[in-house]
């Protein structure tokens, strides 16, 4: 008995093997997080490269995105992952460098494409290796109904007082919803409200980097203006927000019930899908008319090399097609949204897209505040920051309070702020 | 043991018979259980892993944020399990009496009905009450309309002082099926004597319950207390599908499992610390040993039991 199972065993791994050696292709095989993206990948991509590289073919195996990073890790350790690997933005990809199982990238002909604030989401601390090559940020903005706003008669707004301005008007005029935003799941209020009006207050990278350096701390004028605006939103969501959840409020939005929505690019094929109105886009508002504007442009998506990699050569001719221009554009108007982080110049078809993308030539471009290294230790500056402009929207605690309170827990690990 | 009675044949079938369950009751129960103790007794230091004894659990207990927020969860399943120990068990003792009582009739169908939400998933459970209670789509404002009571209504999944409460109330809703079987169960194993003696002597209706019922069926009630405190302390899905595993508002429903996963698994830019997610787990395995021993040692064994 025991023996017909060790032959039949035997037998079948001999057989896998024998399919492995016919085959003369050489199979890429991708890990990821967008299962949402993937048809994208094998209608589009995967075709676009397999065409321009007879011999290699690609499979696109994505994972569920709150599983990826626990799943990726286990098959890493037990040598079973994929040949390329998407990476998140810092230290969840940081520490697969670290660990030995993504390869440094920084030598490829591709990265010559991308500047080095692309790179900073993927490269170590002092930015010597590149272990991932970008493929794309996401612009955080707020979107508006076009036709709310021309029904009840307001401009889009620049400045925070027009902002405020309109929102008052819009709850005045009562047929809208001013903003749809809900405090249940928490992150929404630190991504699409602190970090999405924040670099205008803190200065986008000079604040974000005098911050790691410890010449600034959370409790400077600049990082508490943001918590400052973030209470006076409480006035201008729905009732019940505290428990409105995330899906809830793309629902208000799209079905039109509400006219403003503090966003992230990825909306953008949602929403059109969904909404039958006429969208448009307005970057964070300025302090005062004239000021110079600061958008948060996220790092948000790469592609790295297993070490492990069988395919070494078919994997580095992938990344160097993902640094092309090629892919730039081939993505970008697959995922409109989702803009590429090089350097060619691409064209998008979807208006919404290019209105987020036109922010890039008149503000200046951050990333969000607590991704980069300060979110390394306990606690956690992200998941703090979630709870932190939650209490600030619901008015549960002051903006210097919350402050007092981030800084506090930064300065108990990080050094520089100790 | 085969010493007794040397002519007996020595009863393989016995060991046969149990060795599926104890095989896979050790592979996955009881091996990764003591893995889990192991772990915490180790942390990562330069991508090794090094024996620092209690270290984690300094940490865990010394450390002025750590500690905050372990008792914040260990208050938290305090407040669930006392919410279940007060409505979920006498309500459940009340239905399996009413269900008992030979005057009712669709007994069947009250007893499957009011069952039913415990074989649901908690995916289901979370999401269908957190849509009943939206203030955007749920039902809950409109039905409180109706009978004039709009005012009452709050946000409760969001505001920290309700959120616990509601969901433990969600909770007993789930799983007030339980208390309800088994205590119907023990109350149908009541011999029909016992009751027809109480008759003779004049004890009926509520008293019969009172001071015949009610004593019968105290183990089934201090097994199910063992059984709520159990799950009640190893709470975690219901948390997670309706809060998410920040377990907002602001940590109001943060339980030992929400902070174990966070910490274990690591959460959106926290990276995962398996060494003191582990210490975390051995805590709760602990505080549900001790529990369970209390119970076991001080109540059980005190409990009278009567054999008919």
């Amino acid at each position: 008995m025991k023996h017909v199972f060790t032959k039949s065993l035997l037998l079948t791994s001999m057989v896998a093997a024998a399919g492995l050696v016919q085959a003369e292709d050489v199979t890429l095989t991708i890990e990821s997080w967008r299962n949402d993206d993937l048809t994208i990948w094998q209608d589009t991509i995967i075709p676009a490269f397999e065409a321009e590289n007879p011999g290699i073919k690609v499979e696109f195996t994505p994972s569920a995105p709150a599983e990826y990073n626990a799943a990726l890790n286990s098959k890493l350790e037990a040598g079973s992952a994929g040949d390329l690997i998407t990476c998140r933005p810092f230290d969840a990809s940081l520490s697969l460098y670290d660990d030995g199982h993504l390869a440094p990238v920084q030598d490829l002909d591709g990265m010559k494409n991308f500047s080095s604030v692309a790179k900073s989401g993927w490269s170590t601390d002092d930015a010597s290796v590149t272990f991932c090559v970008p493929m794309a940020s996401v612009i955080h903005g707020f979107i508006y109904n076009a036709d709310a706003f021309e029904e009840v008669g307001v401009a889009v707004p620049t400045t925070e007082a027009e902002f405020f301005a309109a929102l008052d008007k819009i709850k005045a005029d009562g047929n809208y919803l001013p903003m749809a935003m809900g405090t249940n799941d928490q992150w929404e209020a630190a991504t699409m409200g602190y970090n999405n009006i924040g670099p205008n207050y803190w200065k986008g990278e000079e604040g974000r980097l005098a911050l790691i350096k410890g010449e600034q701390k959370l409790t400077d004028e600049g990082w508490v203006a943001p918590y400052r605006q973030l209470a006076k939103w409480k006035d201008y969501l729905g009732d019940g927000f505290e428990a409105q959840t995330y899906p809830d409020s793309q629902n208000l939005f799209t079905l039109g019930r509400a006219a403003i929505y503090p966003a992230g690019s990825w909306e953008i094929s949602g929403f059109n899908a969904q909404a039958e109105f006429k969208m448009g886009a307005f970057n964070p508002p300025v302090m005062n008319a004239g000021d110079e504007c600061y958008i948060s442009d996220h790092t948000d998506i790469a592609l790295g090399m297993n070490t492990k990699s069988e395919n070494p050569e078919a994997a580095k001719t992938f990344l160097n097609w993902v640094g092309s221009a090629a892919f730039a554009d081939l993505y970008a108007n697959a995922l409109p949204g989702f803009f590429s982080l090089s350097d060619h110049d691409v064209k998008m078809a979807d208006p919404l897209a290019q209105e987020f993308v036109s922010w890039r030539s008149k503000c200046k471009s951050s990333i969000r505040s607590t991704y980069q290294i300060l979110s390394r230790g306990e606690p956690n500056l992200e998941n703090d920051t979630w709870n932190a402009s939650v209490a600030a929207i619901k008015g549960t605690e002051t903006a210097e309070e919350v402050s007092a309170r981030l800084q506090k827990g930064l300065a108990s690990w990080y050094k520089p702020q100790m | 043991m085969a010493q007794v009675d040397e002519k007996k044949p020595r009863r393989w079938h016995i060991a046969v018979f149990l060795a599926p369950a104890v095989l896979v009751y050790t592979a996955i129960m009881i091996l990764p259980l003591f893995g889990t103790l192991q772990l915490s007794l180790f942390k990562e230091i330069d991508n090794n892993q090094v024996f620092v004894g209690l270290q984690n659990f300094r940490t865990l207990f010394g450390d002025e944020r750590w500690a905050a927020s372990f008792w914040n969860a260990l208050q938290n399943n305090t407040v669930f399990f006392i919410i279940h120990m007060l409505v979920q068990n006498p309500i459940g003792i009340l239905l399996a009496a009413l269900l008992s009582s030979p005057k009712l009739r669709l007994r069947s169908f009250y007893r499957t009905a009011i069952f039913i939400p415990t074989i649901l998933s908690f995916v289901i459970v979370g999401f269908a009450w957190k849509l009943i209670l939206s203030p955007i789509w749920g039902i809950a404002p409109d039905l409180l309309q109706m009978v004039g009571l709009k005012s009452l209504f709050a946000p409760w999944l969001g505001k920290e002082q309700y959120a616990l409460v509601t969901l433990s109330l969600i909770s007993v809703w789930q799983f007030v099926g339980i208390p309800m079987m088994l205590i119907y169960a023990a109350l149908l194993s009541i011999p029909d004597e016992v009751i027809e003696a109480a008759e003779c002597d004049g004890i009926t209706g509520f008293s019969q319950f009172w001071k015949i019922q009610l004593p019968l069926i105290l183990p089934s009630i201090g097994i199910i207390s063992v059984l709520t405190f159990v799950g009640n302390f190893n709470a975690f899905d219901l948390i997670y599908t309706a809060q998410g595993a920040l377990a907002g508002p602001n940590y109001s429903t943060d339980v030992l499992g929400t902070l174990l996963y966070r910490t274990f698994f690591g959460f959106q830019l926290q990276l995962g610390d398996p060494n003191m997610g582990s210490a975390i787990a051995t805590a709760m395995f602990l505080v549900i040993l001790i529990g369970v021993c209390i119970y076991l040692f001080g109540i059980q064994t005190r409990l009278r039991r009567y054999q008919f």
